[in-house]
């Protein structure tokens, strides 16, 4: 009994050893792809609700493509498709392949942000002479960065358990390194429950992190809105 | 003349907000505009810095015409200040950056003197401690206060008053009609849409009553307010009054 308690931890342990270099890997493609989700996301959301038509009808169907589309699918097509004629390497394949589809769910996101805004805002942005551009950029984005935080952060956490989706395309982050593992000593049971519980414990990490961050958040004048 | 309008019509779909206004505002002159609500002060007030765009008629504003998609419209707004009545303050910044930031990106002023100007009309309205604060923190007296003064702080010609004191809790309007008393004294154009028959009385060179987006009667405070001609003038003030 003894023994084989012995045995398994040091087994787990040798699990663990051969994933943690893996690590930095998923947290690399994760802040990589959710970056540029942020900036796509913000840029193809403020399109959305322009009142140029050609640009909110852009980033609808934008929104729809990529909404409607796999994120599996959208790898291979970006590695294996696009790869092809523009010569990505994996990391920027699995990179853009995880953003622009992060960057979808984002734009809406932002969309609502901006709209939860009062209109009383633009008014009074207006009236001093502001133009939309600095309304928006000034006034109605800094408030609704802080309404989105929450469902943002939920995003982000969501990105890191998709970016285990790359492994397709051999990409050596966690999910890959728990793949190689099997293959070579086909122990397939502990090395998926490490794997498990390395992203667990990174997504309940960062649930704290989000929580403790919407508290400090929570300034004074914010939450309580102005009469 | 500062303000000329010119047979202003103003819809909302079936709705005519405005039904062919005429009026002419002379500079320093202070005009409160009286009626019923929904009969359009809101409305002539919005038009006259292009929140609304109208149907048909002209707007000048020193000079300029009032077009809403338009260059000039953001030239227009810095000439004509507006204070709402639901305050609409920046939420996320403080009282002195509520005041700062449109003179910083609009006026284009230094960080320096824009708080300087800013620190200046605290004062005008009474909250020099309040610089640091922000809006959740004011009550709804000093947050009216704090709205002024943003407005102020772009030096404009003309200033909208659209019904500040009716969202205040009734031992706060006092607070905001004496600093508007005081802009009056500095002559400043001003037209105050208002329900306050006792300040119009004490402010007002002139009062506009308005009914169903036309204007009704039109003359200084002693003769609408004391000796209306038209019945519909009597009988809005016997509700009010
Ligand atoms: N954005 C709008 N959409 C539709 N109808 C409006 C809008 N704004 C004002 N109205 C209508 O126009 C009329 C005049 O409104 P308003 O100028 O706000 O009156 P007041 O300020 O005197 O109460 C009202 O019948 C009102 O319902
Ligand atoms: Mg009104």
């Amino acid at each position: 009994m003894l023994d084989w308690l012995a045995e398994q931890i040091i087994l787990h342990w040798d699990i663990l050893q051969y994933l943690i270099p893996a690590i930095p890997v998923t947290v690399l493609i994760t802040i990589c792809s959710f970056s540029l989700a942020m900036v796509l996301g913000l840029i193809i959301g403020v399109m959305r609700i322009s009142s140029i038509k050609l640009l909110s009808n852009f980033a609808s169907i934008y929104i729809n493509v990529i909404r409607g589309i796999p994120l599996l699918v959208q790898i291979f097509f970006i590695y294996f498709g696009l790869g092809k004629f523009l010569n990505l390497d994996r990391f920027t394949a699995g990179v853009l392949a995880v953003g622009i589809c992060y960057s979808a769910y984002l734009a809406e996101i932002f969309r609502s942000g901006i709209n939860a805004i009062a209109r009383g805002q633009h008014e009074a942005a207006q009236a001093l002479g502001m133009t939309r551009f600095q309304t928006l950029r000034h006034v109605i984005i800094p408030q609704s960065l802080r309404i989105v935080i929450p469902p943002i952060a939920n995003e982000f956490i969501a990105s890191l358990k998709d970016s285990s989706l790359v492994s397709i395309i051999g990409l050596r982050e966690i999910t890959r390194a728990g793949r190689e593992y099997y293959s070579q000593y086909f122990v397939d049971f502990q090395t998926w429950v490490m794997v498990a519980l390395i992203y667990l414990i990174m997504t309940l990490t960062l649930s704290r992190i989000v929580k403790y961050l919407e508290r400090i958040y929570a300034v004074e004048g914010f939450g309580s809105k102005t009469r | 003349m500062i303000i000329k309008v010119k047979d202003l019509v103003c819809k909302f779909g079936d709705i005519c907000a405005l039904d062919g206004i005429s009026l002419d505002v002379k500079k320093g002159e202070v005009v409160v505009i009286i009626g019923p609500s929904g009969s359009g002060k809101s409305t002539l007030l919005r038009c006259l810095n292009a929140l609304e765009s109208f149907e048909s008629g002209e707007v000048t504003i020193d000079g300029t015409k009032v077009v809403k998609e338009n260059k000039s419209v953001h030239k227009i707004r810095l000439e004509v200040g507006m204070v709402f009545q639901q305050f609409n303050l920046f939420p996320h910044l403080t009282v002195i950056e509520n005041i700062m930031l449109a003179q910083r990106i609009v006026r284009k002023r230094s960080a320096e003197i824009s708080r300087q100007k800013g620190m200046e009309l605290l004062g005008l309205v009474d909250l020099s401690d309040k610089i640091d604060a922000y809006p959740a923190q004011l009550s709804g007296g000093q947050k009216q206060r704090v709205a002024i003064a943003r407005a102020l702080a772009m030096d404009p010609m003309i200033m909208l008053f659209d019904e500040v004191t009716s969202a205040l809790d009734p031992e706060m309007v006092g607070e905001v009609l004496e600093v508007i008393n005081k802009l009056a004294d500095k002559g400043i154009t001003m037209l105050i849409a208002s329900h306050e028959i006792g300040f119009a009385r004490e402010v007002a060179h002139r009062i506009i009553f308005i009914e169903d987006g036309k204007i009704v009667e039109d003359g200084p405070p002693s003769v609408i307010l004391d000796n209306p001609k038209q019945q519909r003038t009597k009988d809005f003030l016997s509700k009010v009054l």
